[in-house]
């Protein structure tokens, strides 16, 4: 017990003292984080919108397979994504495994499914509601989909913070593809797993409570938005 | 773009017959209403003829192209659809599709904010409108285009006496600019005021199409008879 107290008591003066590597680590994860989240709603918001709007041949197979991949334990993710970067995998020549860029591969492999049927699901509710308005309109699909995503701004908004808890707090996929390698792919899961077994609970649990702070902010910024949803601001 | 020929109309919703087989013609500068009870296929008939229902039988033809006839024509629907957007941004919707500068854009807003008394709240959003309210935006949404049709579903159905006559007069004034008007209602009392032609469904067949005078003095079908004496139609 008392190896616990000491241990968040140390946590907290590395907290307080804004330590090296308790800050390098964080920035970092955020970075990769960041990263793999942007790029993946870039790609996630703009499938969805189409994939509410437009009818096409393979739609019903798209949808059947993000969901199929939304279930894709992220380890197996890992190990795919390890081996397609592996010197004898198809991208090996790209030298990525063991990288930051590596792991905001996995990530974006791992949030885009997730992302994108949240997405979907408000796009569609939005869709039945405008689509009478819209074909009257003789609005191009370009014109539906730029105003599908304008108009569930929030909604898509709290379809991405949800994929960035979902990242964040991986650690199976991102410890395989980029290795825990100290000051370069170390990040925040990847970090508490290793001190943990080391028994090193203070950087452990300073880590810790910065996750904590994370998830309570990304529940804040998700119960803003849907505030500011109900009452029609911004 | 006109006139507007409708042959041979019929409309069916999984095999079960709705409308028709009907002939229609519409002239420029003609104020049509539609009268029929309930389930008689007004709302069915008006977006037939705009051209978003699928039509089991027969053709409708501008004498335009069927692209440029699309952007002349306007819908406003029985149970108004407001984009979850200011009301200013609901207002201006249609001419942003159209690409119009945005000095016109201000111009027009401005002057038909005042038209329908919502200037004051331009920046609430739409969705929290009274229903009055929002029927007298999505009327303005559409005149705002200057539509050479304008097709309206019952549009002043739930409205009281006093917003009633504002629509009346918003449609008055448009008519007296060449906007050619086919509308549905209930209210035998507003057909009277604002029809030239009386069209009178019953089970989805168009029973009489007459002069509004001739419509009222003596109804080609008993069963329009029956409704101008407020008679239930079994
Ligand atoms: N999508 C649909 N699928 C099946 N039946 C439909 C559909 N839309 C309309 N109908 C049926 O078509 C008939 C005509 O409907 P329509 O809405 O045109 O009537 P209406 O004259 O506008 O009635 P109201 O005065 O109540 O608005 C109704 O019996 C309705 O149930
Ligand atoms: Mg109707």
């Amino acid at each position: 017990m008392n190896d616990i107290w000491y241990g968040i008591l140390q946590a907290c003066q590395l907290i307080y003292t804004l330590d090296q590597d308790l800050i390098e680590i964080s920035v970092r994860s955020l970075q990769v984080t960041l990263s793999a989240l942007v790029i993946s709603s870039l790609f996630a918001l703009p499938l969805a919108a189409v994939l509410a709007v437009k009818r096409f041949k393979f739609r019903r197979f798209i949808i059947a397979l993000l969901n199929a991949l939304m279930g894709l334990p992220p380890v197996v993710v890992g190990l795919i994504v390890y081996i397609l970067l592996s010197r004898s995998g198809p991208f090996g020549a790209l030298d990525l495994l063991y990288t930051t860029a590596a792991m905001v591969i996995a990530q974006i492999v791992i949030i885009t499914p997730l992302i994108t049927s949240i997405a979907h699901q408000s796009l569609r509710e939005l869709w039945s509601e405008y689509h009478d308005l819209l074909i009257s309109m003789n609005t191009s699909h370009i014109q539906r989909i730029k105003t599908l995503l304008w108009d569930a701004r929030r909604a898509l908004l709290t379809a991405s913070l949800a994929g960035f808890g979902r990242a964040i707090g991986e650690v199976g996929a991102i410890m395989i593809v980029g290795g825990n390698i100290d000051n370069a792919t170390r990040v925040l899961t990847t970090a508490i797993a290793l001190e943990t077994s080391k028994g090193d609970f203070a950087l452990a649990l300073a880590l810790g409570f910065v996750l904590i702070l994370i998830a309570i902010a990304l529940n804040l910024a998700t119960h803003w938005l849907s505030k500011t949803e109900r009452e029609g601001r911004w | 773009m006109f006139p507007l020929i409708a042959e041979n109309l019929v409309v069916e919703f999984n095999g079960k017959h709705i409308l028709g087989p009907l002939d229609l013609t519409v002239n420029k500068g003609d104020i049509s209403l539609i009268l029929g009870p309930n389930g008689s296929g007004k709302t069915t008939l008006l977006k037939s003829l705009h051209g978003i229902m699928k039509l089991k039988r027969g053709s409708i033809k501008w004498s335009c192209s069927d692209k440029s006839s699309m952007q002349k024509q306007m819908f406003v629907f029985q149970t108004p659809i407001m984009l979850r957007r200011s009301v200013l941004e609901n207002l201006t919707y249609p001419l942003l599709l159209r690409k119009v500068s945005n000095s016109k854009v201000h111009r027009l807003a401005t002057e038909w904010a005042e038209k329908i008394g919502l200037k004051e709240i331009m920046q609430l959003s739409a969705t929290r409108l009274s229903g009055g309210e929002k029927q007298k935006l999505a009327l303005a949404r559409a005149l705002i285009t200057e539509p050479e049709m304008l097709f309206l579903d019952e549009p002043s159905a739930s409205l009281d006496g006093k917003t009633t006559v504002e629509i009346e007069n918003l449609l008055k004034s448009c008519t007296k600019n060449g906007t050619t008007i086919m509308m549905s209602t209930h209210d035998i009392g507003q057909a009277k005021r604002l029809a030239k032609n009386i069209l009178f469904l019953n089970k989805g067949i168009l029973e009489s199409n007459q002069l509004a005078e001739t419509f009222f003095l003596e109804p080609k079908s008993p069963n329009a008879e029956k409704f101008i004496a407020g008679e239930i139609l079994e």
